[in-house]
């Protein structure tokens, strides 16, 4: 704030930097006015981040008498020999690959659904908003229930089939443990995006689809040719966040299976949590929490390159 | 807005900005520091746990109503959030003079610089009077000990294995390994019950090696080399070890278990859905309740090695960076009555950590309905791994006793989990000082 007093004095002196220091003045606002949410974030994000990254090079613990020394590169050695850490990477991976479309597909369907013109068009939107407002926890813990042996899921499976298809325990099967949280997980977060392509389909001028129904155009083709290109900025971000949250898999994970049967459920997310926390091992958890960052940001760069706009 | 104006309130937003965060960091350091002044701050996992917290609640106000010198303040946390709210204390030295900690992690802490010794000098109780697993040592360091503990039993009903023609086990004549196997193949047989034992398996966490653990020590395994502890090859992976993981996993193939039970365990042994359940003594009281006579508190089955439960509960402690260490030990020694220990054990439904205390209690005296539990803590109590290592040994074998329930190839489970633990212990010096 000490520099505000010689800029004045300066832009009374030469009359022809009255526009700059104008601008510079205009300039020192924006910093004051970005600086609460700037030092907010500095002290609650960035600085832990990078001291996070920081540990990962070191033997800190959570509990230890002895003070952390530098070890180099000996967590990252040891995480590639970590059949779990292995076996995260390819759960996380395999999860986002299908979630990722499916979701936002869905949600894509529910938005089309619900933005007709109709009685009852709140009523649906409501119904599919509420997962998303209801609280992972409490769904992880009812979708439990469903999926037990005896569950829901399973007598509804029996009654259909007239007993002749015995649904599997499934989150104790190791073969369906993973497909049963993606479904979950789907049928929680399509709500979400539902409504941001509700807010991207709003933002394509009515005009254009009178023009086209004038044109008599199949529904197939005006999808296609009007709303599909009119979705594009929704696309990308829609796409960009799915695939972060569902890197970050882990409430779920924590609260239904705690990575098991047989290692098929362990996340990244879920692992860092379990090394920092349960197993003391803070480094190591900050080695995977620096190769989860790494690899989302690459995954975040090949989407933002793919989905550029083509001058 | 002139530029002016514009300015200022820029200036002020900054101002106010940096002056909250620096308050925010200035007064956590305001708080919390021990005892001065004569105030020694008391920390409980109690906050919801109404009963034990009135008993600490009458005991902190007897001591302040008993002299002048140190005031008492009692600041309780829910279970689950108190070893973080600990540790994270501990990262910024502000821990209370007095805290309560769960027997297993007397090591952790107490290597990891968080307590000191007790060096007890009075009290009415001698601590040789005590359960052995209800003083919490390290190093042959007294660092804390606990009015009461728990003990692992199975609950049965009498009519049920009279119909099976089970013979009913005795502290002397506990069911042998296949005994044991001969009633569940008969219960199994018999129809009523799907799955006729009860583990619990739908647990996590500290039951696992809590309640899984003792059945391994049976058979003649443990989690680690206790001669050494710088090992747990031989001791989680030799053949015994390998036997109990290859019995564990049997249970469930052969349809005895659930591989992973129901959310409320006793309450499906209480609505007959289960024959036998491993359970702890916390659940005597009701089911004592809801079943009366026909209820049978059985001894644990002996694999080989006789029977084992663990042992060690929350016991009581102090810090390191106690600034009044007299005035703590005062409030220790203090607590260090009959009565106490009485109260404690009566609240909370456990089993009195002294002879003197369980002869006043209905039931846990000599003969009494609950002596099967007070003598299993006496005889059969094997306190978890004494090492600080025991958090990670702890977390290593819940996962992989469940992946070996989960159908693993017990082997190579065992075998994996040996590798992580030498490693981890290598890792830390074998967590030398």
């Amino acid at each position: 704030m000490t520099a505000a007093v010689p800029l004045r004095t300066r832009s009374r002196r030469t009359r022809g930097g009255t526009l700059s220091t104008a601008r510079r003045r205009e300039g020192l606002t924006a910093l004051g006015m970005a600086s609460p949410a700037v030092l907010l974030l500095l002290v609650f994000f960035v600085i832990p981040v990078v001291l996070a990254f920081g540990l990962a090079f070191t033997s800190a613990r959570l509990i230890s008498p002895t003070p952390a020394r530098f070890v180099g590169l000996r967590n990252f050695a040891m995480l590639a020999e970590d059949p779990v850490f292995l076996r995260s990477v390819l759960n996380t991976f395999a999860f986002a690959a299908v979630v990722v479309p499916v979701q936002a597909g869905l949600a894509l369907g529910l938005a089309l659904l619900v933005n007709g013109r109709f009685r009852g068009t709140n009523f649906f939107r409501t119904v599919y908003f509420i997962p998303v407002v209801t609280s992972m926890v409490v769904v992880s813990i009812v979708w439990t229930f469903l999926y037990q042996k005896n569950g829901l899921l399973n007598r509804i499976i029996d009654g259909v089939t007239l007993g002749l298809v015995r649904g599997p325990d499934w989150l104790n099967d190791p073969s369906t443990s993973l497909a049963a949280i993606i479904f979950m997980s789907v049928w929680q977060g399509a709500g979400f995006h539902m409504i941001i392509w509700l807010a991207g389909l709003q933002t394509i001028p009515a005009e254009l689809h009178e023009a086209a129904s004038i044109d008599g155009v199949s529904r197939w083709t005006r999808f296609r040719f009007v709303t599909w290109p009119g979705l594009r900025a929704t696309r990308t971000f829609v796409l960009i966040t799915i695939t972060i949250s569902a890197f970050s898999l882990f409430t779920q994970v924590n609260v239904m299976t705690q990575g098991g049967p047989l290692d098929s459920t362990s996340t990244l997310v879920y692992q860092a949590v379990r090394s920092g926390y349960q197993q003391q091992q803070t480094a190591y958890a900050s080695a995977i929490s620096l190769v989860f960052f790494v690899l989302v940001l690459i995954v975040s760069l090949v989407q933002r390159r793919l989905t550029r706009e083509k001058d | 807005m002139n530029a002016k104006t514009r300015r200022l309130v820029a200036a002020s937003l900054v101002a106010v900005t940096a002056t909250a965060v620096l308050a925010g960091c200035g007064s956590a350091d305001r708080g919390g520091s021990g005892a001065q002044g004569g105030v020694l701050k008391l920390w409980t996992h109690n906050a919801g746990n109404a009963a034990e917290y009135d008993v600490v609640e009458k005991v902190v106000n007897d001591f302040n109503a008993s002299q002048t010198t140190y005031k008492v303040e009692i600041e309780a946390f829910p279970q689950g959030a108190y070893n973080d709210a600990v540790v994270a204390s501990s990262s910024s030295k502000k821990l209370p003079c007095i805290l309560d900690v769960d027997g297993p992690n007397v090591p952790n802490w107490a290597w990891g610089g968080y307590l000191a010794p007790l060096e007890l000098k009075g009290g009415e109780v001698p601590l040789d009077d005590q359960l052995p697993s209800t003083v919490g040592k390290y190093r042959d360091e007294v660092y804390a000990f606990g009015f009461y503990d728990v003990a692992l039993t199975m609950f049965a009903r009498k009519s049920v294995l009279d119909e099976h023609g089970i013979r009913v086990p005795t502290p002397d004549r506990p069911w042998t390994r296949a005994e044991f196997s001969a009633a569940l193949a008969d219960l199994k047989a018999g129809g009523k019950f799907e799955y006729p034992l009860e583990m619990g398996t739908g647990g996590s966490g500290e039951w696992w090696p809590y309640a899984y653990s003792p059945q391994l020590q049976s058979f003649g395994g443990d989690l680690v080399d206790r001669s050494s502890y710088k090992t747990a090859e031989g001791a989680l992976n030799g053949p015994t070890a390998r036997d109990w993981a290859k019995w564990f996993r049997s249970l469930v193939t052969d349809g005895y278990m659930a591989q992973k039970s129901g959310s409320s365990p006793n309450d499906d042994f209480l609505n007959g859905k289960s024959a036998i359940e491993w359970d702890g003594s916390w659940d005597a009281a009701k089911n004592v309740e809801k079943l009366g006579d026909d209820l049978l508190i059985l001894p644990p089955v002996d694999f080989g090695q006789g029977p084992k439960i663990g042992g060690a509960s929350w016991q009581w402690a102090m810090s390191s960076n106690c600034a009044q260490p007299e005035g703590a030990r005062a409030f220790l020694e203090f607590t260090r009555k009959t009565a106490y220990f009485l109260e404690f054990a009566k609240a909370t439904g456990t089993i009195p950590a002294t002879d003197a205390a369980a002869a006043k209690i209905p039931g846990y005296e000599p003969g009494g309905r609950y002596e099967p539990l007070v003598r299993a803590a006496r005889d059969f109590a094997v306190v978890r791994p004494v090492t600080p290592a025991y958090p990670y040994i702890a977390s290593v074998f819940e996962k992989t006793a469940k992946d070996i329930v989960a159908g693993a190839d017990p082997d190579a489970a065992l075998d994996e989990a040996v590798k992580q633990i030498d490693a981890n212990l290598k890792l830390n010096d074998f967590y030398a000082d």
